[in-house]
């Protein structure tokens, strides 16, 4: 009865253990390539978007900027933090899965909220901001 | 202030003995009655020659079970304080109407009303919510010791300095006059330019160190140490909240980190985040401060419902009911908790179409919290129900928290809460569910647990006594307020000219006496206990006939917790180990690896406290030097390589052995 109820073979594991989880993923040397030249490449091209002045319109450039800084923690998440959907038993993703909703819930509530509020107040006029105190 | 001179300017900063408030006579007898108070404890430790366990077996210790009831020593300290804070506004605004000002002046009732709500929130609740989790988590779920030991250490001591910091501030200078959240721009420099919002920043930004990493670190206990066979749908559900709880302090504290430097960056060197001018909007600090102030509250109130799930099968002598949908509910809840900041400022000016859905989502969050209410309802029905202290919290709890959430989702209604925001109504319905849930829960823990933490029973006539005072006592300070709020009568006002309403207020004053006298009576309590343990001597390890793990080592249980891992079967993994006649392992130890105590945790948060302190009164030579110093210290602390030891598998013997013929003996008494 008492080795059904104990183990032994996980005596070792809880207090400082020296050995690695399995499920650890461990980089290769193309891996590594892979994602240094994808970020030059995702750097590069936003570089050369602003000093260029490619685009004709600002905000453009901006959102085309945001849009390569998204791909750019992607590449990062995969190639050198080894993220997939089954690192860790899964517990990477759920929680990569969570705090994206809470980045959302609070980047775009906050948005909503404060532009909605903006809206909402009374016009002030030019001269009025100038003589504020 | 006569003009100082450049160098005292350079040594002290802003602080000149005018901070010392020996002007004010309620603070001098405070400081001699704390001096005293103070001198009598030191007095006594050094008599006893306890300094020396003092400082290696506790201040130094790792052990997650022994920073566990550093965690709940340090909220009692700080609940007396919060607490001596609520009866002078109680008293205060008894006596102040028409031509009477009351004793307290208004700088003073304002500094009062911001430490007691601040004490309470980040002092009391969260210290005891973490106590609770530290002790009993690594238990419940088989481990030996919580993930990382002496970050466990580490943050307690940050919580502490803290505290420490607060503290300070009712003797040297002033605290915030701003309220417990500090909206700008009343906190920014041009409304508060003296020190009473830095000690604020500084307490809670050292305070909030403490608390992330203990997040991470339970996090990372709960996710990677259970015992094996022990599933996430095994989990015992005090586990399960205290995961949620821990994720939402690892989600929510970063952004009040954040804000709180935001402002401390307006306060200090000047830019305009916060400020009315130059581009600055005040609101988005309330925006902000608010999506981590609502799941705070739910950080708060989730471990105590894991607490009410576990003594309500405990003392209905059933399984929990509903298992499955009390986890959905609180996975529920974690996420929601995100969702409704916005109605802690529906009148701030926002529109329909935001108000609407900020009050809907409010409402829905009373769904799986009703659901967790039946849940326990249903546990009881056809129970054999034991009324011992536990259950008797747990029912109170029961009983006042229905009645908070509804008026919570009275308020959670826009155009009610126009007119109610801000107004006593509002006062009374976090009351109503802070002090009925959290404070409540707290208590029903400590009674619960205490015996596994101690090896003897609390005292059961005290404990009886400090429920009705504190039940009785809360309902007669309390119901006045939503009277009055109802009537419009607003929150934070010191002096009143309207005399039709001092009954009321003299009845809250009432009930804030009762609830100091159910405070006395849980400090009798524990000393009554301590005096009367040979009585109350539990020697089985499992006094209530658990059904979690915890139960299934003596008490207290020895620093390994666990001579050898169990292995889980079941949701209730003790109950199903008695059921099917578990043998305790008596033979066949091994050497146990366990992390060795160590200083560098009060030494950092030493050095942090002093960093804190020179930041709030701009002596910056000494913030650099403390600041550099701390990282130095960290450094230094990563090249102690001596971190563990072995207990030896003779050690481990002898212990079991112990216990064993203690058990024999219990089995032929």
């Amino acid at each position: 009865m008492s080795t059904a109820d104990t183990e032994r073979a996980y005596d070792q594991r809880h207090v400082h253990s020296h050995h690695h989880p399995e499920g650890e993923a461990h980089g290769t040397f193309k891996g590594y390539m892979t994602g240094f030249i994808l970020s030059v490449i995702l750097t590069t091209i936003p570089f050369w978007l602003v000093m260029g002045d490619v685009l004709p319109s600002k905000q453009a450039t901006v959102f085309i900027i945001m849009g390569f800084a998204v791909v750019q923690i992607l590449v990062h998440m995969i190639y050198f933090l080894h993220m997939n959907t089954s690192s860790e038993g899964g517990w990477n993703m759920l929680a990569l899965i969570f705090t994206l909703v809470l980045v959302v819930i609070t980047l775009a509530g906050s948005l909503w909220v404060m532009f909605n509020m903006n809206d909402n107040m009374m016009p002030v006029s030019a001269h009025e901001m100038r003589n504020a105190p | 202030m006569q003009e100082r001179s450049e160098l005292m300017q350079t040594l002290f900063g802003r602080l000149t003995l005018e901070a010392i408030p020996y002007h004010e006579p309620i603070l001098v007898w405070t400081f001699v009655a704390t001096a005293i108070l103070g001198m009598s404890l030191l007095a006594y430790i050094t008599r006893k020659r306890a300094w020396g366990t003092l400082w290696n077996d506790w201040f130094c210790s790792i052990d997650h079970k022994r920073i566990g009831v550093m965690y709940m020593v340090l909220g009692i300290v700080m609940l007396l304080r919060g607490f001596a804070d609520a009866i002078m506004m109680r008293a205060q605004q008894a006596f102040a109407f028409g031509d009477s000002m009351g004793y307290l002046p208004p700088h003073h009732y304002d500094q009062i009303f911001t430490a007691h709500g601040v004490i309470m929130i980040f002092f009391v609740a969260m210290p005891f919510v973490t106590g609770l989790m530290n002790y009993v988590v690594p238990l419940q779920i088989g481990a030996r010791d919580v993930a990382f030991p002496f970050l466990n250490n580490f943050s307690f001591w940050m919580t502490t300095a803290g505290a420490v910091l607060v503290m300070m501030s009712l003797f040297v200078g002033e605290f915030a006059q701003t309220g417990w959240l500090a909206y700008p721009p009343l906190s920014g420099i041009a409304y508060s330019p003296s020190v009473g919002v830095d000690y604020y920043i500084w307490a809670l930004q050292i305070a909030g160190v403490g608390t992330l990493l203990s997040g991470v670190n339970l996090l990372v206990t709960i996710v990677k140490m259970r015992a094996p066979g022990m599933t996430l749908m095994k989990m015992p559900v005090f586990t399960w909240t205290a995961l949620c709880t821990n994720v939402l302090i690892v989600a929510a504290f970063p952004v009040l980190t954040a804000v709180l430097g935001l402002l401390s960056l307006d306060r200090y060197v000047g830019t305009n985040f916060f400020t009315n001018d130059f581009g600055g909007n005040a609101m988005m600090y309330v925006n902000l401060i608010w999506i981590w102030g609502h799941p705070e509250v739910y950080i708060l109130i989730l471990p105590l419902f894991g607490v009410f799930s576990e003594v309500v099968s405990t003392f209905s002598g059933k399984r929990l009911f509903g298992y499955t949908s009390m986890v959905y509910a609180t996975v529920v809840i974690t996420i929601l908790s995100y969702l409704v900041w916005l109605h802690h400022f529906f009148t701030m000016g926002s529109g329909a179409s935001v108000n609407s859905f900020f009050g809907i989502t409010t409402m829905i969050i009373s769904i799986p919290t009703g659901a967790k209410m039946f849940n326990w309802l249903f546990t009881m029905y056809r129970g054999r129900i034991k009324f011992d202290v536990p259950m008797l919290w747990t029912m109170g709890f029961m009983f006042t928290f229905v009645i908070g959430g509804m008026t919570g989702v009275l308020l959670a209604v826009p155009p009610a809460d126009f007119v109610l925001h801000n107004s006593l109504f509002l006062i009374a319905h976090f009351h109503n569910v802070i002090i009925g849930g959290v404070v409540f829960g707290v208590f029903a823990g400590i009674n619960y647990w205490f015996p596994k933490v101690a090896g003897f029973k609390l005292d059961e006539f005290w404990g009886k006594v400090s429920f009705w005072f504190w039940l009785v006592g809360f309902w007669v300070a309390f119901a006045p307020l939503y009277v009055l709020g109802l009537m419009g009568v607003t929150r934070r006002v010191s002096h009143f000219e309207d005399m039709s309403l001092q009954i009321w207020f003299q009845i809250a004053a009432v009930g804030a006496v009762l609830i100091g006298v159910g405070i006395l009576a849980f400090l009798i309590q524990i000393f009554v206990s301590i005096r009367r343990r040979d009585s109350l001597r539990d020697e089985t390890g499992d006094p209530w006939n658990g059904r979690t793990l915890e139960w299934a080592t003596s008490s207290p249980p020895p620093a390994y917790n666990f001579a050898f891992t169990p292995r889980v079967h079941d949701q209730d993994a003790w109950f199903d180990m008695k059921r099917r006649g578990h043998q305790r392992p008596v033979s066949g130890f091994v050497d146990i690896h366990m992390p060795k105590n160590t200083a560098a945790g009060i030494v950092l948060a030493g050095i942090a406290t002093v960093c804190g302190f020179a930041l709030i009164w701009h002596i910056w030579w000494l913030a650099a030097a403390s600041f550099f110093g701390l990282i130095a210290a960290t450094i230094i602390h990563t090249f102690n390589y001596d971190r563990d030891y072995h207990i030896h598998a003779d050690e481990v013997s002898r212990v079991e052995d112990q216990r064993t013929s203690q058990l024999a003996a219990l089995q032929k008494a």
